[in-house]
């Protein structure tokens, strides 16, 4: 903890906000509907769970980061009394192809990933999964388990791999490359090598540029060169860091009636369902997903995965139910992680600051499996945030034989912000402009574009109050305060502020909403969204009892497992959640209106819009002819059809239709799709000011104050929102301030694979009175104004860290994130970055 | 943490259990926790019993509970898959992470680098032991519900459990001081500042109480 000594810092001004002016539930901190089981430790997450002669199930990982198994002797294993079951790639079904929303069919990838295999394509990947009456007697038998590998060439670090000569990582090639159109956009895998010449740059320090086959542009980048008053050009590398949820991903399966019945951790109790199945080759309505508690996502448990499919196939098998246990180890392997991007920026500035020209350059690690987009993903949170005159982004996504990757909170923006913000603290010292000032000057507005141009025409914004975040901010950190300070040195001790911009995607449209009015007069909301602790299962249908302008009190959320009928819902990624999820509620809200105005037309007499709704009661304009909630809800089940949801709203998605069916008879049963208008798209900002403390002599820094300030349209549930905002916020700065992962690049062997090696911050690494704050300014583009925050804070809280340890130290002591404390040091003593440039997993 | 003072013999060595009598035992004593829709351990399986397997008691949350545990068997195997108490979460099995802790003659511990056969004839407290018997929950209880503190609450009932600790000997810290006092923990969701709300929270009402 730091000890502020007499250097002591201005501290930020507390918040005073009061939020939801005007609502009655919006705004507001309330107590929901999961806490007492989880502080009572009665919540069950998926290995809490136990049914009647439940085995358990083991993996057998591979040792190798690329291989062919050639024989697997299985023999004195399944001798060993209590083995049940060995499973092996030769037992794991084809997955099927998929068809999106649209209803285009997305074929299987042939270099997808299976739950067990026969080519493991990393150290770690799954090979066998052993079934047997309890976890010691698997052990015992994976030691009697032989394998006959034949051992295949492996690359772990993707610079390596695009060397002319280089290994590939897989017989086919090393890069994903995306067809040209008419072709579905489904990257393939091909062999690029770049030159020797193109790798000339390497031993300069600076990363090379060979072909890459991502690439867009907008503007004249050469012009604003041309133009520019400063021209820097830099590499810069951000950390391959694993999701590590303190849930690992265990999961319990067994069979009922040819169902399959699964319990297990997920980002979206809905869309897992559809995953699973694609995952099995089975029909969607053969499977029960039961997750009413998740210990973790952050982007690694979107969907399903190889953890859920190889319980629920031992359990068909063996017609017991199976539970498979992950342990730390496994969950580092299986468990995804970020892909660790090295980018190189060519800015050129004019004397105010203004981004005139922009060339970026990238290239994603994107491990064993899926295509990651990140660098170019990446480019266009920078296009977006930075507002450049011109722009041109080339990227390039290499597999290697290390872990699946996947996204993490903020995929892309993180490390493009982390590339980018550096340079603009740069920028800054050498024009001798403010740092808040060149964020001013470059700051997105309204209906800021973003992206390439396509057609003349470039995307943008539904809205963006960054400006007046920053601003805000600034005041409240006491940013001129602490910038104009001096000295800035006392004893060993160095102090050092930095800021930055931040955003990311902040919702999609287009999802159901559903709800049970009971004969009780309850109002039951239906929530398909993974509960993770942001509180969106529950939080987003706020949105709809306000609308109906009910009390809290008498609603009921219904989550967590879809033989309880769940609507169609969005996978709680890429933060759409309250932005998609309020609007489905508005609209299933405003449905219900209607649907109780007709009851009671039909009830009393006159037209439905001769009624009101309002505090639980359908009452007549002119007085008289009233029905309560309950009343409405027993008329509705005697009205049947459309009422008791014997028919669903035909506008909502074939699921949601199921679900209606579901609940037909129980209330007045109200579906409906978001069909409100939506001009632009949804993003949410954070400008982030962080100040350090460095000690000079041994390298070792401190973050002395942390402040977030969002704009998140409207503030729907400030405390579940102020733990996003912090928690994302300390969530990038893991990557400022020590996560990476280390490899033996010989054997391409993973050595950092627990917390003590790789190690998350602790409640000791960050200031513990951060503080965050909120615009709430609506978003005009949908109806509550709410969007989504998991995601935007991410990049602010690394970026803003690294430019405050450069305020310290200066731009030439590190090249790459983390910033550990030998590196400040080395580089301090030596007067130049000490760090090896480029190499890979460092 | 403080280390677990050595296990105090009650039993001497010529008191060894044989299989005979280890079976009589369970015949016996009736109120042993099976394992039996829950078979973690391997004996039964192999038909042997080594001199390790033995019947003990333990005081879990101000009950007596009679279980049999391997001598390799950790704490928070055997409150989580013998004696049913999940509320202790398994994070990372290797105490790093801090999710398991639990309270041993009111000091916290991480469970999983416990061994159960030590804290025989020893006070333990779980989470699910916090509250009072009228379901009225424990101040630190009551400060996280009142601060909607943790998201995923993974991690929850290890941090409850050390502060609770913590707060027993200390009863009035200053906010880092309470953050030191769970600095044991892992919250991966990284929402220390409403933890520490919370828990500040908690504080504040165990000295009200």
């Amino acid at each position: 903890m730091a000890e502020n000594g007499n250097n002591k810092a201005p501290k930020p001004k507390p918040s005073e906000r009061v939020y939801g002016k005007g609502y009655k539930l919006i705004g507001k901190n309330y107590q929901t509907a999961d806490m007492l089981a989880k502080v009572t430790g009665k919540a069950k997450y998926a290995e809490d769970f136990r049914a009647e002669g439940m085995l358990f199930c083991r993996l057998v990982l591979s040792p190798y980061p690329h291989a062919r198994i050639k024989k697997i002797h299985t023999d004195d294993a399944m001798a060993i009394p209590g083995v049940k079951a060995i499973l092996t790639a030769d037992d794991i079904p084809a997955p099927a192809d998929s068809m999106n929303d649209n209803g285009t069919v997305i074929k299987a990838s042939k270099w997808g990933e299976t739950a067990l295999t026969n080519e493991p394509m990393y150290q770690g990947e799954p090979i066998i999964a052993v079934a047997a009456v309890d976890e010691l007697t698997c052990a015992e038998a994976i030691e009697k388990i032989k394998i006959d590998f034949e051992e295949l060439p492996f690359v772990i670090d993707p610079l390596e791999s695009l060397r002319p000569g280089g290994a590939n990582p897989h017989a086919d090639g090393n890069v994903w490359v995306r067809p040209e159109p008419p072709n579905p956009p489904i990257p393939e895998l091909k062999e690029v090598k770049w030159t020797s010449e193109d790798f000339a740059d390497y031993e300069k320090g600076n990363l090379p540029m060979g072909h890459a086959p991502d690439t867009w542009a907008f503007g004249d980048i050469d012009a604003g060169f041309k133009n520019a008053a400063l021209i820097l050009d830099e590499t810069f590398i951000t950390p391959d860091v694993s999701h590590q949820c303190l849930e690992t991903r265990t999961a319990m399966a067994y069979w009922q009636n040819g169902k399959l019945f699964l319990h297990s951790g997920t980002q979206s109790t809905y869309q897992t369902r559809p995953a699973i199945a694609k995952w099995m080759n089975i029909p969607v309505d053969d499977i029960v997903f039961i997750s009413e508690y998740t210990g973790g996502g952050f982007g690694s448990k979107i969907t399903g995965g190889l953890s859920m499919i190889i319980p629920a196939l031992l359990s068909k098998k063996l017609n017991a139910p199976v539970m498979m246990r992950i342990s730390r180890e496994e969950e580092h392997a299986i468990g995804r992680a970020r892909p660790s991007v090295i980018g190189r920026m060519k800015i050129g500035f004019g004397k105010d600051g203004r981004i005139l020209a922009l060339d970026m350059f990238t290239v994603t690690n994107s491990g064993a499996y899926d295509a990651q987009g990140d660098g170019a993903s990446g480019a266009r949170i920078v296009s977006l945030l930075y507002q450049p005159q011109a722009m041109r982004q080339r990227a390039i996504s290499v597999m290697t034989n290390t872990p699946a990757r996947s996204a993490q909170s903020a995929p892309g923006g993180m490390q493009g912000i982390a590339i980018i913000e550096p340079i603009l603290a740069k920028a800054a010292r050498k024009l001798g402009l403010d740092q808040v000032d060149i964020r001013r000057v470059n700051c997105p507005e309204g209906k800021a574009k973003f992206g390439a141009e396509v057609k003349g025409k470039r995307g943008y914004a539904t809205s963006c109050f960054l400006k007046e975040a920053l601003d805000r901010g600034a005041e409240q950190f006491r940013w001129k305060e602490r910038a104009a300070r001096n000295p800035k040195r006392i004893g060993t001790k160095v102090r050092g502020v930095g800021v930055s911009l931040s955003c990311y995607v902040g919702g999609s449209i287009g999802f159901d909403g559903l709800l049970v009015i009971t004969p009780q007069g309850r109002v039951q909301f239906q929530s398909g969204i993974g509960n993770l602790g942001t509180e969106a299962v529950i939080d987003v249908h706020r949105a709809g009892a306000e609308r109906l302008g009910i009390p809290w009190e008498i609603c009921d959320i219904v989550w967590g497992d879809t033989s309880k009928h769940v609507p169609y819902t969005c996978a709680s990624g890429g933060s759409q959640t309250t932005h998609a999820m309020t609007r489905a509620s508005y609209a299933v809200a405003d449905e219900a209106i209607l649907r109780l105005k007709e009851i009671a037309a039909k009830t009393h007499g006159g037209k439905p819009e001769d009624y009101n709704v309002a505090n639980g009661h359908v009452s007549h304009k002119g007085g008289g002819g009233g029905m309560t909630f309950a009343e409405a809800a027993q008329r509705a089940i005697v009205l049947g059809g459309i009422y008791d949801g014997h028919e669903a709203n035909p506008e909502v998605n074939k699921m949601t239709k199921a679900s209606v069916t579901g609940l037909a008879g129980q209330g007045l049963v109200v579906s409906a799709k978001d069909k409100f208008p939506h001009d632009g798209n949804s993003f949410s900002y954070v400008a982030a000011f962080a100040e350090v403390e460095v000690d000079v002599e041994t390298g070792k820094y401190f973050i002395t104050d942390f402040l977030a300030y969002a704009d998140v349209g409207t503030v729907l549930h400030p405390a579940a929102l102020g733990g996003q905002i912090l928690g994302r916020t300390t969530l990038g700065i893991a990557h400022a301030i020590g996560q990476k992962w280390v490899y033996d690049p010989h054997y391409g062997a993973p050595v950092a694979r627990r917390f003590y090696s790789n190690k998350p911050p602790t409640i000791l690494d960050v200031p513990n009175d951060m503080q965050w704050e909120a615009l709430d300014i609506p978003d005009p583009e949908t109806p509550v104004g709410a969007r989504g925050i998991g995601e935007p804070p991410v990049g602010g809280g690394c970026a803003a860290i690294l430019n405050a340890l450069a305020d310290a130290v200066g731009d030439e002591i590190f090249r790459r994130a983390p910033v550990n404390a030998d590196t400040i040091l080395a580089s301090l003593e030596a007067g130049r970055p000490m760090q090896h440039p480029l190499m890979a997993h460092i | 943490m403080s280390e677990i003072p050595e296990l105090r013999v009650t039993e001497g060595n010529a008191k060894k259990v044989t299989r005979r009598k280890f079976i009589l035992g369970v015949i016996a004593s009736g109120g042993v926790v099976a394992a039996a829709n829950y078979r973690l351990i391997s004996s039964a399986v192999h038909g042997q019993m080594s001199s390790g397997d033995r019947l003990i008691t333990i005081n879990v949350n101000g009950m007596q509970r009679r279980v049999d545990v391997m001598k390799q068997e950790t704490l928070a195997w055997t409150l989580r898959y013998k004696l049913g108490l999940t509320g202790t979460k398994l994070g990372c099995d290797r105490a790093e992470c801090g999710a398991c802790t639990v309270l041993i003659d009111d000091v916290p511990h991480y469970s999983c680098s416990v061994l159960t056969h030590t804290v025989r004839g020893r006070k333990v407290t779980t989470i699910e032991g916090l509250a009072a018997s009228d379901g009225k929950l424990h101040p630190v209880q009551q400060g996280v519900v009142d601060v909607q503190g943790f998201q995923c609450a993974f991690c929850m009932s290890g941090f409850v459990m050390s502060a609770v600790g913590f707060l027993k000997q200390n009863p009035n810290p200053t906010r880092t001081q309470l953050a030191h006092g769970v600095s044991g923990n892992l919250c991966r969701c990284q929402d220390y500042n409403k933890i520490l709300d919370a828990l500040e929270r908690g504080a504040e009402y165990m000295r009200r109480a």
